[in-house]
């Protein structure tokens, strides 16, 4: 029995080694340990030996038996290593090969550089607030210390309706209807479309987009205003932006103040981008004038606060060197796709 | 307003270049836009004088001349022009020279004989009759200035200035003086300011302007003040070249000496002046009134003009003579031979003025002026100034006395100093002291407390004007940044959230996001087939249009979508999805204002568009909105739309909105030659009708039951009803309903389609049992005989 043992291991494990083939693997394994197996069939035998030989023939019999599961176990792995091995070799494809296609949208670029500056703002603790655009001429100049014949009404050329409806100049009526509804502090910003009765060419729309903002509150300065939008054009053009504040004149501020930011390609010598100024022209802003604080019902002795407003289309025609303005509202997929 | 710096250094000495003068006062609040040195593209151009004129040998039109131009030898040029004297001073452009233009001078032969250069005339100088009166406007410029020769023609000829163009605020007409400026640039630079009171001696010889001329001024709210002087035995005739240069780089062209005291006033002092001849004053008396209806004059530019009553003129006892602050009449001008001129300096209100102008369509230097706002004050100065020069340029006999009708208010504008405030106000800490030298450099008195504002700072009213005044002389760059104080929250509003889910979801739905025009054509309503008694074609209109295509805000955003469409068809793009979200403009019955709606706008063709991408595309955002078992029904008559292929999309009984094809005449009239799929939504209805945000629901833990159902009906019979249906009958065990087949043809009867669904049933509560399913199926059949449905054997 002993030597049948020893046989039957040497047969296996020989066999087993010849072995190609997960198949052919799994029939040996059945003809050597399966329950109709040789290694079975003679371990049925085992009642028939004396009491001593029966543990020793035992041993071996479990020691054959482990020998060959442990050589079927080497034998699956390697075999299922040259399989898997083929099998990756045969699934090679042209990774050169252009992807699937999806389509997926694309923002309007005005929408793209909107909302980065909104969310700039929204950082800051400012609100964003919108508002009627079809407006009442008192919230679009009264209000805003433009009376009636006022030169000022001649530099915003207007689209009325009728002696006291416009469409809106400027979303600064937004400020006026914000400061009417709500106690100070406000810190708000009003983008959004305005209209002037100027003839569409390459750089000049009817329709365009304005981004206003306004802060009150109680012993708000011109230094907060000087800090508020620095901070806002550093987050914008980058932190090594240079700028300065440059004394203007609106109506409705007081001091008035025209922001510039160093040009970005000639750092302040002077070139074609910036009209050989070295400094391009960002936006306007001021101290809220009192008489517009009076307008609103906000008591100007308590309270103080600054006013910004800037052009969208031209932030970002600089940005992408889109050298005419019409491209925005002529909406070409080819021009779209680019963003 | 150009500024000559000769003139300016009249009342300020600066030594700094232009460049840096520009940067300075830009950033004091005088915005420099550029500045021209005059003569700066003229080089190695000299004063010579004509020695001996020869004929040519070989030319009878041209001659030699020998010319010395202060060198050691004389140069010989050869020239065509015939004006040319022995003994002449000539600009001659020596042997590499440049002109104005950029044109380059270089010595050569003239039909064989050596030219060392050029001798030049006005033109080629850059200058024109009106700088030199004297010379003539074709041939050689035959200089009667005082110079040297071999002198720089720059300098021969004071074409040394340099002009500086600033671009003045509207709040400060008193800079748009040199005086004006003046008194900028001393503050600016901390240098003192030299400004003379004008002098005109008495002759006190009897004659008096009451001899000549009586003012009366009817409206004197219209016309605060009027002054006048008269100057006798004048002698008409060019003014002297300094004056002129001023005029020249200042802009403006030299006329005649009193025409250009007039303007030379007026740049000065910021006061426009009016001269005119006391001969065509009928019966000696001037009247300020408004203007008869109807009444006519016509004006220095030739034009005739008719005025109506709210009109201020400038009468004699018949006629008007001068459209007040705007224009003088053409008959009452300077002439050649006038004898006794009548100065006008007079103040008139700015926004009569601005009127009256833009009225009669003629903004006119003086016009700009008034209607900014100018002092009644400086009315004597100036015609005193205007006196004073008529003396100095020996242009006539001033008369004693001075007719002056003054009506204006007097009482000086006084505003609080408030050193603490302004300080607080502007994030500085700059003493009080300091504070006072800007406002004394400026022209204020600072006493007691109390800002005494001069005359012509018409702007300053309140303490906030005073800061600004002390923060751009002190400079806007030295105030610190610093942060607003406080806690403060950006808040998003729910609306906003809600469009940005819009946005996302259409973005990821594979439509570019566009942008239109709010307004459109009336005619728009017709290329959309808008029923002809369609509310919406009542729209908001503007009154001053740039044009019929932009007249109207639009109340439906379907044209201006169409139209992007139609641009996209047209350059050729083999497809386009796009959406807007944009506002259509609804006039509300009683409100000065319309409602303006924000609206969902997508339009797709091509890419394998077609009716159910765009239906997919709407439920799919409706599932992102929260927008629930939202009701669609066919709708045929919205001639817009293809009458088979639209449905309206409503919920609890709102209207959400419209999707459909395009109707191929509305297609058609946009030169669309695709199937357009358009859909318009009203953003703030799924804002309302979108449910709340829900709990999360545990993963199911038992296992669906699922049936499939193949049905016969009628193949008219609405999808949506089949659904309804099996969506009532199972009942709250339905976990999903889904199509997946439909078909019509040879297999099912006439008629008729075949309709296949599968059918999703769950519970939580236990594994549904056959029976559950079947019971539920069973349910289900009987519920859609009722409607014509049977199942399919």
């Amino acid at each position: 029995m002993k030597q049948a043992l020893e046989q039957i291991k040497t047969a296996a494990v020989e066999a087993l080694e010849k072995c190609d083939n997960l198949k052919a693997l799994e029939e040996l394994k059945v003809k050597y340990l399966g329950k109709k197996g040789e290694l079975t069939a003679i371990l049925k035998q085992m009642g028939k030996l004396s009491a001593e030989e029966r543990p020793v023939i035992g041993q071996l019999a479990n020691e054959v038996r482990s020998t060959i599961e442990e050589e079927v176990k080497t034998r699956t792995a390697a075999l299922k290593e040259k399989e898997l091995e083929e099998q990756l070799a045969a699934e090679k494809i042209d990774v050169t090969m252009p992807g699937k296609k999806f389509q997926v949208g694309k923002k309007h670029p005005l929408t793209l550089v909107m909302d980065e500056i909104k969310e700039i703002f929204l950082g800051m603790g400012f609100d964003v607030v919108d508002g009627p655009e079809v407006e009442l001429d008192y919230y679009n100049f009264e209000a805003l210390n433009i009376p009636k014949n006022h030169p000022a009404r001649d530099t915003q050329d207007t689209f009325y309706i009728n002696d006291n409806v416009v469409m809106r100049t400027q979303t600064s009526p937004v400020q006026v209807r914000t400061m009417e509804k709500r106690k100070p502090p406000i810190r708000i910003i009003s983008p959004g479309r305005v209209y002037r009765s100027d003839a569409l060419d390459a750089t000049h729309s009817p329709v365009f987009h304005q981004i206003e903002g306004l802060v009150v509150d109680k012993g708000i300065t011109m230094s907060d205003l000087k800090g508020t939008l620095e901070m806002f054009v550093k987050s914008l053009y980058g932190e090594d932006s240079v700028v300065r504040f440059r004394p203007h004149h609106f109506p409705f501020t007081e001091p008035s103040a025209e922001m510039d930011v160093m040009c970005f390609n000639c750092h302040g010598e002077g070139c074609r981008i910036c009209k050989g100024e070295g400094w391009i022209e960002i936006l306007g802003a001021g101290m809220v004038h009192p008489k517009v604080l009076q307008n609103c019902g906000i008591d100007p002795e308590e309270y103080s606060g600054f006013a910004f407003g800037m052009g969208l289309e031209r932030v970002v025609m600089r940005r992408f060197a889109i050298d005419d303005i019409r491209m925005f509202f002529e909406n070409d997929q080819r021009f779209l796709d680019q963003f | 307003m150009n500024l000559s710096m000769k003139w300016l250094s009249d009342y300020v000495d600066i030594d700094v270049t232009p460049k840096q003068f520009s940067d300075d006062l830009t950033m004091s609040g005088s915005k420099v836009e550029g500045y021209e040195t005059e003569g700066s593209e003229i080089s190695n151009v000299v004063v010579g004088k004509v020695l001996s004129i020869e004929k040519h040998p070989d030319a009878d039109k041209l001659v030699v001349c020998q010319i010395d131009v202060g060198q050691d030898e004389p140069i010989q040029i050869v020239t065509g022009a015939t004006n040319v004297v022995e003994g002449a001073l000539v600009p001659v452009c020596l042997d590499n020279s440049t002109l104005p233009g950029g044109k380059k001078i270089k010595k050569g032969k003239l039909r064989g004989v050596v030219s060392n250069g050029m001798m030049c005339s006005l033109g080629e100088l850059g200058l024109t009759v009106h700088d030199f009166p004297y010379a003539i406007e074709d041939g050689i410029f035959l200089i009667e200035e005082e110079c040297t020769v071999g002198q720089d023609i720059q300098s021969a000829l004071g074409l040394n200035d340099t002009s500086v163009e600033f671009e003045i605020t509207s709040n400060r007409p008193d800079c748009l003086s040199v005086i004006g400026l003046a008194r900028e640039t001393a503050a600016t630079y901390h240098v003192p300011l030299h400004v003379k009171a004008p002098e005109v001696k008495d002759k006190n010889d009897g004659d008096r302007a009451e001899n000549y001329l009586k003012v009366d001024v009817e409206n004197t709210e219209l016309c605060p003040r009027y002054t006048a002087k008269i100057v006798k035995n004048v002698k008409i005739g060019p003014s002297p070249r300094w004056m002129r240069e001023r005029l020249r780089a200042s802009g403006v062209r030299p006329i005649n000496n009193f025409v250009d005291i007039t303007n030379y006033v007026m740049l000065e002092y910021g006061q426009p002046m009016h001269a005119f001849d006391l001969k065509y004053v009928e019966g000696n008396h001037i009247i300020v009134r408004n203007a008869k209806a109807g009444e006519t004059m016509m004006t220095l530019d030739g034009i005739d003009r008719t005025f109506s009553p709210e009109m201020l003129v400038i009468a004699d006892e018949k006629k008007p003579v001068a459209v007040a602050g705007v224009m003088g009449g053409e008959y009452s001008g300077i002439m050649d031979d006038t004898t006794t001129v009548v100065f006008e300096s007079a103040n008139f209100n700015g926004p009569s003025v601005r009127l009256t102008a833009k009225k009669l369509g003629m903004r006119t230097d003086a016009s700009s002026r008034y209607e900014k706002g100018i002092s009644a004050d400086s009315t004597m100065e100036c015609v005193l100034r205007a006196c004073e020069l008529v003396e100095l340029l020996g242009a006539g006999e001033v008369v004693d006395g001075v007719i002056d009708v003054d009506h204006s208010d007097k009482t000086p504008k006084q505003v609080p100093f408030t050193p603490d405030w302004i300080n607080r106000f502007l994030g500085i800490e700059l003493p009080s002291e300091e504070m006072v030298k800007i406002l004394t450099s400026l022209g204020f008195t600072v006493e007691n407390d109390l800002i005494t504002v001069p005359y012509y700072r018409i702007d300053i009213e309140h303490k906030a004007d005073v800061a600004e005044e002390i923060a751009r002389i002190y400079g806007y760059n030295k105030i610190p940044t610093t942060a607003p104080t406080g806690i403060s929250r950006g808040v998003v509003t729910p609306e906003q959230k809600f469009e940005r889910t819009i946005n996302n979801t259409m973005l990821s739905l594979g439509c570019n996001e566009i942008m239109t025009y709010s307004f459109i054509s009336p005619k728009a309503y017709d290329s959309i087939l808008l029923p002809s008694d369609s509310k919406l074609r009542k729209s908001v209109t503007i009154s001053n249009p740039l044009g019929e295509d932009t007249s109207i805000m639009r109340t439906t955003t379907i044209p201006s979508t169409l139209d992007i469409v139609s641009r996209n068809y047209n350059n050729r793009n083999p497809y386009f999805w796009a959406y807007e979200i944009g506002r259509e403009y609804i006039p509300v019955e009683g409100e000065l204002l319309p409602q303006e709606n924000p609206q969902l706008t997508i339009a797709l063709y091509g890419n394998d568009a077609d009716f159910y991408t765009l239906k997919g595309m709407v439920e799919t955002l409706f599932n992102r909105l929260r927008v629930e078992d939202a009701d669609v029904s066919p709708c045929s008559d919205c001639p817009t739309f293809h009458p088979g292929r639209c449905a309206v999309l409503s919920k609890d009984g709102k209207e959400i909105g419209i999707l459909g094809e395009i109707s191929p005449k509305v297609a058609q009239n946009y030169g669309i030659g695709t199937k357009v799929y358009l859909a318009k939504l009203d953003v703030n209805t799924m804002h309302a009708l979108a449910s709340a945000e829900k709990a999360y629901r545990p993963l199911p833990k038992y296992p669906a039951a699922t049936r499939d159902l193949s049905l016969l009906c009628d193949e008219d019979l609405p999808i949506i009803n089949i659904e309804k249906t099996i969506k009532k009958a199972v009942g709250s065990i339905l976990e999903k309903v889904e199509l997946f087949d439909v078909y019509k043809g040879a297999q099912v009867g006439e008629h008729q389609k075949s309709v296949a669904y599968s059918i999703v049933m769950r519970s939580d509560k236990g594994t549904l049992t056959d029976e559950e399913a079947d019971n539920a199926m069973k349910r289900t059949l009987k519920q859609l005989e009722k409607i014509g449905v049977t199942l399919r054997m």
